[in-house]
């Protein structure tokens, strides 16, 4: 590890205040005239809100796109799950929300450890995405008088969230979704479903296209551009269980960092505090509820230690509403990664609920009570439905059992402020990239980046870099294409030609139970050093193992599983790698040898305040780490207290 | 719990079909009915057969990724549920249960259980959006929406394109989902610019896809895991006979 060459990550921050920066650079940048536009192609990977958004917003512009997803359509990118709201800064509510304060929010959310001027952007832009989205006819909820409505969300004062029901993100992707297939109607997005992205082709260190596996045919095909924007989502399922789909996964990411794009803080992990507790050892996903229960419902676990008793029948004063007593200023609105280790402290203290005491109270007693069981269900029927589904339990009778669970990744590919990888001609969107939420996302902050990303900042950085490089005729018949189609092939049959003995899905469940000991929550040396031994001797085994089954030639979920399950037995270990440098608590890292003597995070501003971007050495080679400053010019570096 | 289960096997588009017969034990009834697919698969291939293809993304209802035909029902017996959705504890213990996909001409089937939902995707390019480009939108509250019309459309807008409609429908029919789309944007005053046009070419396209004709059955309705309401059927009958004058 070397910590030496600090210069080789030029962030390029615009110059001027922090409120004229983005402002400053757009005015600077070079543009490519409307006539030129569809002379240059662009590969957009992922159809989520990011994805999405891009692909439609650079075909309106009149680039020529292609558009990839591992999907039967682009509709079904995860963001379709995001459940509470996406924010921003509109101060519709008048109560003293601006641009600078859900700034400030994001940046403290974060635990400091973002960089100040792309969050200062994405606050800036907020306000155009809710206008955006309103105007392709997404149907926000409404107030009588027809104006937009609002609700609160964690680590925010104010009510600047706008959501559609529980199902914000399945309203905000299908907008995007609408806007993407007019494009494609108008012929300047060409749509390629169910292809899985397996190598990103370099052509003179330039990113200049894809090698993708085509999930029908098993064909291996690859496509030449001019950029390539990798919108491929996070990686949480490197723990399977999490919150995420069970066909999300790190391989698109992965691969590009094998060629050259750095890691960036990839121990960032949040675990969402609201999710159904664990039921079997059989499950495929945990089910995330939304943060926006918190609004109304109060969390709690018995005085008693192993307190068995039902609900209903322990009285108000054996009760412990924890976060009310520990945050009396936010309450049960603390952040996500605040409130997932108060519920893992009062379980491992012996306070939790339910048959394996792995969970706690999410009560909306005193919300019906106050409000009646009419509004309760206006705002969250469709969440109580889907937890009366799942659990058998009728939330409006009693509270419901929620547990944390991996959920969202804030680590990701390294960009630059124009949201460039360290590969040349490489972009990275959405939560594929690690900009903008430091060590801990904030509630309804994923679907603004994305958003923003999509909408808002590709469309204008993408055309500086294509402005100073002109289309050459390049074709996917160059060398680089085909020696990258040969190594794509090569993993491919060498994944099926092993035979071994246990399932894929086996390795996935095993590497999954390390992460989460050991890289889940609460995380230290000795578990870590643990971890990196157990996925080495893990991922030894899997290429000596493992059983894939079917053939290359047609349709085999196994095989796609294969090759993502072999980049999590990589990952797994920069994750660890990554949590055993950081000696520092922060966001949802949390080293237990760091904490304050109430047990909150204890960052190390004077050693850590900086970004951890991980260069790949070569198979079997340790990785090298470089460091990005990060400069608080307009925030002032605090220890954060929500109390 | 323990099951018999009977599955639609297919290798190819091309290639014949049919009926494979598979027994699978240590069913917990909190599992869910893709989960036990799941577990079945891994016995599979642990045999070193070949698993049974199928689709599912999400696993929490929201995608439309999954769906089958379990016992003759698009999605299962259970109402307004998606098969990702659906628990083992709806069955009797000991059941035997049939495995089918979604059966269309508009669907194709790709493998097993997977089925080419493309024909939504091409409905939805004929027309379901609001032409309005990235940037040039005026402010959100410009145009007050009451609550009312606000809820109607977001009813329709629930739609997760899952296909189930289709699958449903004795005449193979995507009404339900093609009025869902034509009804949001024919509520919302954003979506007034185009209605006409808009209800025509994806009336259009849904035809081309050679889905059947709506007959007033509902079984749509009964069948849709968002509970998408057949008034939307009508609502587009209008949109379109407006549109023809």
């Amino acid at each position: 590890m070397t910590a030496g060459a600090e210069s080789i990550l030029n962030a390029k921050i615009p110059e001027g205040s922090i409120q004229d920066k983005w402002k400053n650079h757009k005015a600077g940048i070079k543009l490519v005239a409307p006539a030129n536009k569809r002379k240059y192609t662009v590969i957009v990977v992922g159809t989520g809100l990011a994805g999405g958004a891009a692909a439609a917003s650079l075909g309106e512009l009149g680039y020529n796109v292609l558009n990839f997803c591992i999907q039967d359509s682009p509709r079904r990118a995860h963001s379709v799950a995001a459940q509470g709201g996406i924010n921003a800064a509109k101060n519709y509510q008048n109560d003293g929300d601006s641009v600078w304060r859900l700034f400030y929010d994001t940046v403290k959310g974060g635990d400091f450890r973002s960089r100040e001027a792309n969050v200062y952007r994405l606050a800036e832009v907020s306000a155009n995405i809710i206008d955006q989205c309103v105007a392709a006819g997404v149907p926000f909820a409404r107030e009588y008088g027809g104006t937009l409505a609002n609700r609160s969300f964690g680590g925010a004062q104010v009510s600047r969230t706008f959501y559609a029901r529980g199902q914000t993100g399945q309203q905000l992707l299908l907008g995007c979704y609408s806007a993407l297939m007019r494009q494609v109607d108008e012929g300047r997005v060409k749509l390629y479903t169910r292809r899985e992205m397996l190598d990103v082709v370099l052509v003179d260190g330039r990113a200049r296209g894809i090698t993708v596996r085509n999930l029908v045919t098993g064909e291996i095909e690859s496509y030449a551009a001019d950029a390539v924007c990798l919108a491929t989502g996070g990686y949480s399922t490197v723990f399977f269980l999490s919150t995420n789909a069970v066909n999300s996964n790190a391989t698109a990411a992965w691969r590009c960092y094998k060629k050259g794009a750095f890691f960036a803080n990839p121990c960032y992990t949040q675990i969402h505090p609201t999710c159904l507790p664990q039921m079997g050892e059989t499950q495929s996903k945990l089910t995330l509820m939304s943060e926006s229960l918190r609004n109304d419902g109060r969390v709690w676990v018995p005085k008693k230690k192993g307190d068995d008793r039902p609900p209903h029948q322990i009285p108000e004063k054996e009760r412990d509403y924890y976060l009310e007593r520990k945050y009396p200023a936010f309450g049960n609105l603390v952040p996500r990664d605040i409130a997932s280790r108060a519920a893992k402290a009062m379980c491992d203290d012996g306070f939790g609920v339910g048959p394996t005491g792995y969970a706690v109270y999410l009560d909306f007693g005193d919300a019906i009570k106050r409000l009646g069981k009419d509004m309760i269900r206006d705002r969250y029927g469709n969440l109580f439905a889907m937890y009366h589904e799942i659990t058998d339990d009728d939330p409006y009778q009693t509270p419901m059992k929620i547990y944390p669970a991996p959920h969202y990744t804030m680590g990701g590919l390294w960009v630059d402020y124009n949201l460039m990888s360290t590969i040349q001609g490489l972009y990275v969107l959405g939560e594929a990239n690690f900009s903008d939420h430091g060590a801990n996302r904030l509630g309804a902050s994923a679907l603004m980046q994305g958003l923003a990303d999509g909408y808002f900042v590709i469309p204008a950085t993408i055309g500086d870099f294509l402005a100073e490089h002109r289309p050459d005729g390049l074709t996917t018949d160059h060398d680089a294409f085909r020696a990258s189609r040969n190594e794509v092939d090569d993993a491919v049959k060498k994944l099926l030609s092993i035979k071994g003995n246990k399932t894929v899905r086996q390795y996935w469940w095993e590497v999954g139970r390390i992460m989460w000991n050991q890289v889940g929550m609460g995380r230290n040396e000795k578990g870590l050093q643990q971890a990196i031994s157990d996925i080495k001797g893990l991922r030894e085994d899997y290429w000596k193992n493992v059983k894939v089954g079917g053939s290359a030639e047609d349709l085999n979920k196994s095989l796609e599983f294969a090759g993502r399950v072999a980049d999590f037995l990589e990952l797994g270990e920069l994750m660890a790698r990554d949590a055993l440098g950081r000696e520092e608590s922060c966001g949802g890292h949390f080293r237990e040898e760091h904490q304050t003597p109430e047990g909150e995070a204890l960052r190390h501003d004077d050693t850590f305040c900086h970004v951890a971007a991980w260069e790949f050495k070569g198979a079997g080679k340790d990785p090298v780490m470089h460091k990005e400053s990060l400069e608080f010019e307009n925030v002032h570096l605090a220890q954060r207290s929500y109390k | 719990m323990k099951f018999t289960i009977k599955m639609w096997r297919q290798e190819g588009p091309e290639i014949p079909g049919s009926f494979v017969e598979y027994s699978i034990d240590n069913v917990l009834p909190e599992m869910s009915f893709l989960e036990m697919l799941d577990n079945l698969n891994e016995e599979i291939i642990g045999r070193g057969e070949e698993p049974v293809a199928f689709d599912s993304d999400c696993r929490e209802g929201i995608c439309g990724m999954c769906g089958l035909v379990i016992n003759g029902m698009a999605h299962g017996p259970k109402r307004a549920c998606t098969t990702c959705e659906l628990r083992m504890r709806e069955f009797p213990d000991g059941a035997v249960i049939t495995v089918e996909p979604f059966r269309a001409k508009g669907f194709p089937v790709i493998k097993d259980l997977v089925v080419d939902r493309g024909a939504f995707d091409r409905i939805i390019a004929a027309g379901g959006y609001v032409s309005v480009n990235t940037g040039s939108a005026p402010d959100g509250n410009a145009i007050p929406i009451s609550k009312d019309i606000a809820e109607k459309a977001m009813d329709a807008a629930a739609c997760i394109g899952c296909g189930a409609c289709v699958a449903a429908c004795p005449n193979a029919s995507a009404s339900l989902f093609t009025s869902a789309k034509i009804s949001q944007l024919a509520l919302l005053p954003q979506g007034h610019a185009e209605r006409k046009q808009r209800a025509l070419r994806m009336v259009e396209q849904m035809d081309r896809e050679v889905f059947g004709n709506c007959s007033n059955h509902a079984e749509c309705e009964a069948a849709c895991p968002k509970s998408i309401s057949i008034d939307n059927i009508a609502r587009m009958r209008r949109e379109y006979m407006k549109a023809m004058r």
